[in-house]
């Protein structure tokens, strides 16, 4: 699969417009807050319009300003985990994932929930309610939920900005590990220089809303282009 | 007494009934669509909140009299007229208790937290499956509370329904009509009976209303 994006957004008097492309491989988009990150993943998954330019996978357009195409969210099959994990509070934790499996018959969707389940340890946690689990787990739920109908994309906005550090470290290899399952193209939006130095296949550096720099993570920490990157990637 | 607490019920109930479906789907356009003319039709809808409910009985007059623009058709089609029947009791509750119910729906889907529709949407639900299964439930109490707010306004209805449903005894006397008779007449003892009752029970719907409301944030 590879996943390329051109996309050009005017809002509020802040210019995006960067273009790059991916393939099954975990790529981070990487940069300070308000550089355009977390726009060019609901660009791409339909929940923002760009004023100009493409979302493709495999050379199909999902958005394409210069033939009119524009399919809603709905049609596009990105799996999307947000920064608040967006879990439903009035939907068990079996049913937030459930919720996730569009498109399949009742006993299907009740076999791939009980293997999401069990792929993501939790166990226990079915009739829970968001509010009675620990963050680590209301990750694991978001993510089952976004994985369950098999996505042809995985866009992931700072899913894990909201737990400690000890806990963040255990996300990481669980991403790897969703990685070689899944296999398919995921973009992982962060802030955090250690987890875009560890978790990255492919670094993809926003400055004020452009790409800055892209490369392999040892690429971009060895030889950063530009003061910008350089005190990004400083900040070790 | 009893006949006009069993029509007082009756209307606001119908009128409730109307009001849930109508109120909830204008609010959900005012909450989530953006189109030209959006406030300007809030205002219109919040209008019967303000004006004296004589001036809403009087456009209800112009609009379902039997020479009124909707009033003529209705006799032309069916050889009936609404005015002084019961059911112009529950038109004119309906039209002066709909705007509480689009206030509180309102203010209740425009809480709902953007990141969950979005959510549902990436996830492959429509609009229509994404309101049913997440906006809504989301926005329960502030519905119900509507709702209840809206039952206890067309419970105690009064202004509007005297211009279009008359005060007429054993037909379209509800218990405030009634209790304005009853007062106008000397009746004190009846008279104060129904104005207790009438306050106890408003102020039940109106405590309920205010529980629900807490709930929403």
């Amino acid at each position: 699969m590879e996943l390329s994006v051109k996309l050009f957004k005017q809002v509020n008097g802040f210019n995006l417009d960067v273009e790059w492309q991916i393939s099954n491989e975990l790529a981070v988009l990487f940069g300070c807050s308000g550089a355009g990150k977390s726009m060019t993943l609901q660009l791409i998954a339909g929940l923002m319009k760009p004023d100009k330019g493409f979302v493709r996978l495999d050379g199909r357009s999902f958005f394409d300003s210069a033939s009119n195409i524009d399919l809603s969210s709905q049609e596009r099959s990105f799996g999307y985990v947000f920064q608040d994990l967006a879990l439903f509070p009035h939907m068990t934790a079996l049913n937030n994932i459930l919720y996730g499996a569009t498109g399949l018959g009742k006993t299907e969707k009740r076999e791939k929930a009980r293997e999401m389940i069990e792929g993501f340890h939790l166990e226990g946690l079915e009739n829970k309610y968001p509010s009675e689990i620990s963050g680590g787990q209301k990750q694991r739920i978001a993510f089952a939920r976004a994985l369950i109908r098999r996505p042809d994309v995985l866009l992931l906005d700072e899913p894990f900005s909201a737990l400690d550090n000890p806990l963040r470290i255990e996300m990481r290899r669980f991403l790897r590990d969703i990685k070689d399952r899944f296999d398919v193209p995921i973009v992982l939006v962060t802030h955090d220089v250690a987890e875009a130095y560890t978790v990255a296949d492919t670094l993809i550096v926003y400055s004020k809303g452009k790409v800055a720099q892209i490369g392999t993570p040892k690429d971009v920490f060895d030889n950063p282009q530009g003061s910008e990157v350089e005190i990004l990637v400083n900040a070790r | 007494m009893l006949f006009s607490l069993r029509l007082s019920l009756q209307v606001a109930a119908v009128a409730t009934f109307f009001i849930i479906i109508v109120g909830i789907t204008i609010a959900y356009f005012l909450a989530r669509r953006n189109f030209s003319g959006k406030e300007l039709l809030d205002v219109l809808f919040t209008l019967p909140l303000v004006l004296p409910p004589t001036v809403t009985g009087y456009y209800l007059i112009i609009l379902f009299g039997r020479n009124g623009f909707i009033g003529k058709q209705i006799y032309a089609w069916t050889g009936w007229g609404i005015m002084f029947t019961w059911y112009a009791a529950a038109l004119a509750s309906f039209v002066v208790a709909l705007p509480l119910m689009i206030k509180t729906t309102r203010a209740a889907i425009e809480s709902v937290d953007k990141n969950l529709i979005n959510a549902s949407y990436t996830l492959g639900h429509s609009e229509f499956e994404t309101t049913l299964r997440v906006i809504l439930p989301l926005a329960k109490k502030g519905i119900i509370a509507g709702a209840v707010l809206s039952f206890a306004r067309a419970l105690g209805e009064f202004g509007a329904t005297l211009m279009v449903a008359g005060n007429i005894t054993g037909k379209t006397d509800t218990v405030p009509l009634a209790i304005y008779s009853l007062a106008s007449s000397g009746e004190w003892s009846r008279a104060n009976l129904m104005v207790i009752f009438f306050t106890l029970l408003s102020g039940l719907f109106l405590y309920i209303a205010n529980k629900l409301n807490k709930g929403i944030i």
